[in-house]
């Protein structure tokens, strides 16, 4: 096997392991810790209070976390690959924006009290599917996709979303204020197992019809006229990855809030250390996202506990920190 | 000889701004062609319209009998291949971005290239003599180097037409020769079309075989170096005065330029 591959496997092998160890270290953490002996016994017998806490607490949280993590660090690499921007992240195109206004529009006028509790990730998704929609038409002209339009498009979506949010902010309830502002920081707590679980089938079934364009996406490293040359369907690859990497972004802010840096940090700490072949980022930064979001979880539960603090703090600041650290040491050149 | 590119009564461009116009050609398989012309004369419109990057209005473009539009993208990058003014310096190894030419040979589904695309990304890099870098990242090579990393990719699609826009602008005369010589080289042994974009009048007669003059859209002049490299010719598109003589060696023209001083003292002697 060449070195090139041989690199692949082992960084993927790597994350696997860095994974096992998160879900456990998630697994035995929390307001009652758990030893890996006990852990077992615990699965063992899948009896008792101990049982329900890992099982109906933590278990869920895992495999959002999992998959939240996974599918906006899949968005984030889908985007900087297709525009070509190593800044742009799923939030850049104004989805987090939209969501975000559907769920203050739900809590303001009640909608959530009248239609039950799958209104507010529904209004969530909504409003991410509105926005998506607003961007891709008003981006293509001449049955063209314009990918720098679509970009300033989402970043004037994104202000207006915030905008009319700080208008609704301004004029609600103290009670709606502190719903919003706190689905707005994001939580992996969602105990509707319906929900987590198309969340999880969601990331996975987005991971795996990526792949087929990871040749395509590899093209497009050289510049959009250059893949062309190179036999690739430009046009029809940008819109299908486009709306994938949207889907993931939207159907991940709906349940889990807005948990803000993973698209943008995780793809790029991984090009540095495997490689910016989207044949091993795309699986390298789903697990890479995967993996912190799990970890920031622990932390967010963990250190004022019995107290929780939203996720979308501790991914900003750990992985903000360790970003700069990391690009203080390192000479790279990303494109 | 057999005619391998037609051009027939071709209308492209960007409408409301620029349109190329009449366009006719005729290329044998095997000719190594330069197009030469002055800035916004159509040369790389004309590129992009046999590329389909951009739409034809009018008219169609033949590859061995079969109408371009009627390819697939895939099919026609097996079939041409081009190398740009700026090659792109993405954080590729030399390696990687010359087997991006094997791209067009790749199934749906397959992700990872075959021994066979190695063999022959190694047989180009050779060939183009930057095998040495295979293992650097593109940015780390020189403008030259990059270019050849190019042409190899280029090389890779195993094209039966080469198209080279101002292959060598931004290289020193040496670097200069050297790519030229290459291209003669393919040209001479993979018997590979040659369709070149070239500002350099005194390079495009030393190397072509045939040159295609270009002006405001349309077709100016055909012929061989020393038809088209006339002083009339040039003094007509470029609205420049220039001499022009025989190289020694290649009897092929030379262009001299004259400046606006040199030219009046000339007149008043």
């Amino acid at each position: 096997m060449r070195s090139k591959y041989l690199k692949w496997v082992a960084g993927i092998i790597a994350l696997l392991i860095l994974l096992g160890t998160s879900v456990l270290l998630a697994f035995s953490i929390g307001e009652v810790n758990f030893s890996i002996p006990e852990l077992i016994e615990i699965f063992r017998n899948k009896t008792g209070i101990e049982y329900t806490i890992v099982s109906s607490i933590r278990f869920p949280r895992i495999l959002l976390g999992f998959s939240v993590g996974g599918a906006l660090s899949l968005a984030g690499v889908i985007l900087q690959g297709v525009y070509r921007n190593p800044l742009v992240e799923p939030y850049t195109l104004g989805i987090s924006g939209g969501a975000a206004l559907g769920v203050a529009i739900t809590i303001v006028f009640s909608l959530n009290s009248t239609f039950g509790v799958y209104m507010l990730p529904f209004s969530g998704f909504l409003g991410a599917i509105c926005t998506i929609f607003i961007v891709y038409f008003l981006a293509v002209s001449k049955n063209r996709f314009n990918i720098n339009k679509m970009l300033l498009i989402g970043v004037m979506i994104s202000f207006i979303a915030s905008s009319t949010m700080m208008f609704l902010l301004s004029t609600t309830t103290a009670e709606n204020l502190h719903s919003i502002v706190f689905w707005v920081m994001g939580s992996l707590d969602e105990p509707d197992m319906f929900l987590v679980k198309s969340v999880f089938y969601a990331s996975i079934t987005g991971l795996c019809i990526t792949y087929l364009f990871a040749n395509p996406l590899n093209a497009l490293r050289l510049g959009e006229s250059k893949a062309k040359h190179l036999g690739v369907n430009t046009n029809f690859t940008i819109r299908v990855l486009f709306i994938i990497a949207s889907l993931l972004t939207g159907i991940s802010v709906a349940v889990a809030g807005v948990i803000g840096f993973v698209g943008l940090i995780i793809p790029h700490l991984l090009r540095i250390i495997i490689g910016s072949d989207f044949r091993v980022l795309l699986i390298s930064s789903f697990l890479g996202g995967s993996i912190f979001v799990i970890l920031c979880d622990v932390i967010s539960r963990t250190i004022i506990a019995p107290n929780e603090l939203p996720i979308g703090v501790i991914t900003g600041m750990i992985g903000g920190l360790v970003f700069i650290v990391v690009l203080s040491k390192l000479k790279f050149n990303i494109r | 000889m057999q005619e391998f590119l037609t051009i027939n009564n071709l209308k492209c461009g960007y409408p409301g701004s620029f349109m190329l116009e009449d366009i006719h050609m005729k290329i044998e398989k095997g000719s190594f062609i330069g197009i030469v012309g002055p800035n916004g004369s159509g040369k790389t419109t004309l590129f992009k319209g046999i590329t389909g990057e951009i739409q034809v209005s009018k008219g169609n473009i033949l590859l061995k009998g079969t109408d371009t539009f009627t390819m697939s993208a895939k099919q026609k990058a097996q079939k041409l291949a081009i190398v740009t003014q700026n090659t792109e310096a993405p954080d590729m190894t030399v390696e990687d971005y010359v087997l991006m030419g094997r791209l067009p040979y790749k199934k749906h589904f397959q992700l990872f290239e075959k021994e066979e695309d190695y063999v022959l990304a190694h047989k180009y890099m050779t060939l183009t003599r930057i095998i040495s870098h295979k293992d650097k990242l593109m940015c780390e090579l020189s403008g030259g180097e990059q270019q050849l990393a190019a042409i190899a990719r280029a090389l890779a699609q195993e094209p039966e037409l080469l198209l080279l826009d101002e292959p060598t602008s931004h290289l020193d005369i040496s670097h200069q020769v050297q790519i030229l010589n290459l291209i003669q080289q393919l040209n001479a042994t993979l018997h590979l079309t040659v369709l070149m974009i070239i500002h350099d009048l005194n390079l495009a007669g030393e190397y072509c075989d045939y040159l295609i003059m270009m002006h405001n859209g349309k077709i100016h002049t055909t012929g061989s170096p020393v038809q088209v490299l006339n002083y009339k010719h040039i003094e007509d598109v470029y609205n420049t005065v220039v001499i022009t003589q025989e190289n020694p060696l290649s009897k092929k023209p030379a262009v001299f330029l004259v400046s606006e001083k040199t030219f009046k003292k000339s007149q008043n002697d």
